[in-house]
């Protein structure tokens, strides 16, 4: 029996004339890691935005733990609180410590004792190889240390669902295995995910399930081998040819 | 590893300025010096330089006029300019508040606010476009005119400080807005996605960020203010440029002008230099940053 974290029915989204979502249907169950492939402009980062509803959808259903949050009386405040988002470029405030950069969620939208939040995040920090971290300014940590600590801020308000998009995009090459392996820690430990990403042999890796996103569509999907071993789409097969000739397949 | 570098490279470029530390010391002594004797030359050698010195420099006039003569109706130029200090610092203090509160009013989204936004585009506007000096004719002369009880019977000087304050706040909003709008669209998503409202957003993440960036141009803003408090004494105020010129008309003498533009530009240099001070540290830190 598993029990549904997400879902979403007939999503779509256009900014102006351009549509980016044209009717998208997606079930997430509890404990489940998606992976979202797909081009440049397929529309991944703007559906995990409209998930976190940062972007507002122009018709369809999303729906979180059983409870619609796409409807126009919802407090995205508190939908927010309960899905962490990771950004390709991690947008920490750089006027913060990475202390404060993580406890400022549950300090100010929880309300949640200073004491008791900055001892939590530094658990955080220490589990994530950041113990020695936490008194630095943004600005001073390599990429990947930055990345890191974006999912601990977001891992902070404990959420149960983290959409990550692009996480490892704009990092240098030798940076990009200590976030992905954090993520993995994150999915054995039973976190529900949504991903964006274009390293396919961490898709491989780590999805339970793999959708192509094409046009604004999911394509298709299925379990990870089945998707790079054997796509049924003709687009899947092109999509994944050029991606293997660039030597992102790994 | 490039991030490590770039300081090293600093510390390079510093090192061999050192190197020429001693030439260029001599340089630019030498051509201080060569710059002021011509300055000098220039004023003590002119055709009419007994008459301009008498007129304009004269010691025992400067002095005269600093301390005022009491019995001869000639006030204190020192007393005055404590009058520009007090309206400079309440103003200050007001303006930061009040150019504040009009930034964030311009950022508040939503239809439901649209007269605010309306209210304080207008505001901007008009006192933008309106002569300092108007504005304080405006308020010094018209308000207590209107004869409203508890609002027409204040000293010129609370009209004078206000018209400042309502005039300098529609310059600052625009800095404080132009600080704001500075701020990347992914740091109000970042702060929106932990769950802040829009206005824990701008209060946590946005503002702190926005003012940090523009204290350069503020300051700058600060240093005419520190000036334009002479205008007060169109209000019939005896701050410090008035009681020059009431000094001059009685003795002839214009040196009492170029005793309050001295106190005026000491007062101003230490915030010139501090604003210059803070922009170099920006430059560094984002050199340092890149």
């Amino acid at each position: 029996m598993t029990v549904e974290a997400l879902r979403l029915e007939g999503v779509h989204k256009a900014f102006g004339k351009l549509e980016v979502l044209k009717g998208i249907d997606l079930t997430v169950a509890e404990h489940e890691v998606v992976c979202l492939i797909g081009a440049s402009g397929s529309g991944k980062s703007t559906l995990l935005r409209c998930i976190n509803l940062l972007e507002p959808i122009n018709s369809g259903r999303i729906v979180v733990e059983g409870h619609e949050i796409s409807g126009k009386h919802v407090n995205a405040d508190k939908v927010r609180r309960h899905i962490g988002i990771v950004f390709q470029a991690f947008n920490l405030f750089p006027h913060m410590t990475v202390l404060r950069n993580i406890t400022l969620g549950p300090i100010e939208v929880l309300g949640r004792s200073r004491e008791a939040e900055e001892d939590r995040a530094r658990g955080l920090l220490a589990e994530f190889g950041l113990a020695d971290k936490e008194n630095e300014y943004p600005d001073r940590l390599s990429g990947g240390q930055q990345q890191r600590v974006a999912i601990v801020r977001a891992l902070a308000m404990e959420p149960s669902l983290m959409l990550l998009d692009e996480v490892t995009s704009a990092l240098d090459p030798e940076l990009v295995s200590d976030v992905l392996r954090t993520i993995k820690a994150l999915a054995s430990a039973g976190m529900t995910m949504v991903i964006a990403t274009h390293e396919m042999s961490f898709a491989r890796d780590i999805a339970s399930r793999v959708c192509f996103l094409d046009e604004g569509v999911i394509l298709e999907q299925g379990s990870p081998e089945q998707i790079f071993t054997s796509p049924r789409e003709e687009r899947t097969k092109r999509f994944l040819q050029r991606v293997t000739d660039s030597g992102r397949a790994g | 590893m490039t991030d490590k570098k770039a300081p090293a490279t600093l510390d390079a470029q510093g090192g061999s300025h050192m190197l020429g530390g001693n030439r260029a010391v001599i340089v630019s002594t030498t051509s201080t010096v060569v710059f002021f004797a011509v300055l000098l030359g220039v004023i003590f050698l002119a055709p009419q330089t007994q008459p301009f010195r008498d007129m304009f420099l004269d010691p025992q006039a400067m002095r005269e006029s600093f301390f005022g003569v009491p019995g001869e109706g000639i006030p204190a130029i020192w007393r005055g300019f404590l009058i520009n200090i007090e309206i400079f610092l309440i103003a200050e203090v007001l303006i930061l508040i009040l150019a504040l509160i009009i930034a964030v009013i311009r950022q508040i989204p939503g239809p439901a606010f649209f007269p605010f936004r309306l209210v304080a585009t207008a505001y901007t506007d008009f006192f933008r476009g309106t002569p300092l000096l108007l504005v304080l004719y405006m308020f010094g002369y018209g308000v207590p005119a209107m004869g409203i009880q508890g609002l027409s019977s204040f000293p010129p000087a609370v009209y004078g400080t206000i018209a400042l304050v309502l005039s300098y706040s529609a310059y600052v909003a625009e800095v404080y807005r132009a600080g704001i709008e500075s701020i990347h669209a992914s740091q109000l998503a970042a702060a929106r996605s932990l769950g802040l409202s829009q206005w824990q957003a701008l209060r946590f993440v946005v503002l702190p960020q926005a003012v940090r960036r523009v204290i350069p141009p503020l300051l700058n803003d600060f240093v005419s203010l520190q000036k334009d408090t002479s205008l007060l004494m169109v209000l019939g105020i005896i701050e410090a440029a008035r009681a020059a010129q009431i000094y001059a008309s009685l003795r002839y003498n214009y040196s009492s002008f170029v005793m309050a533009a001295i106190l005026f530009i000491l007062m101003t240099i230490p915030l010139a230099r501090f604003t210059d001070h803070l922009i170099e540290r920006d430059r560094r830190r984002r050199q340092a940053g890149e």
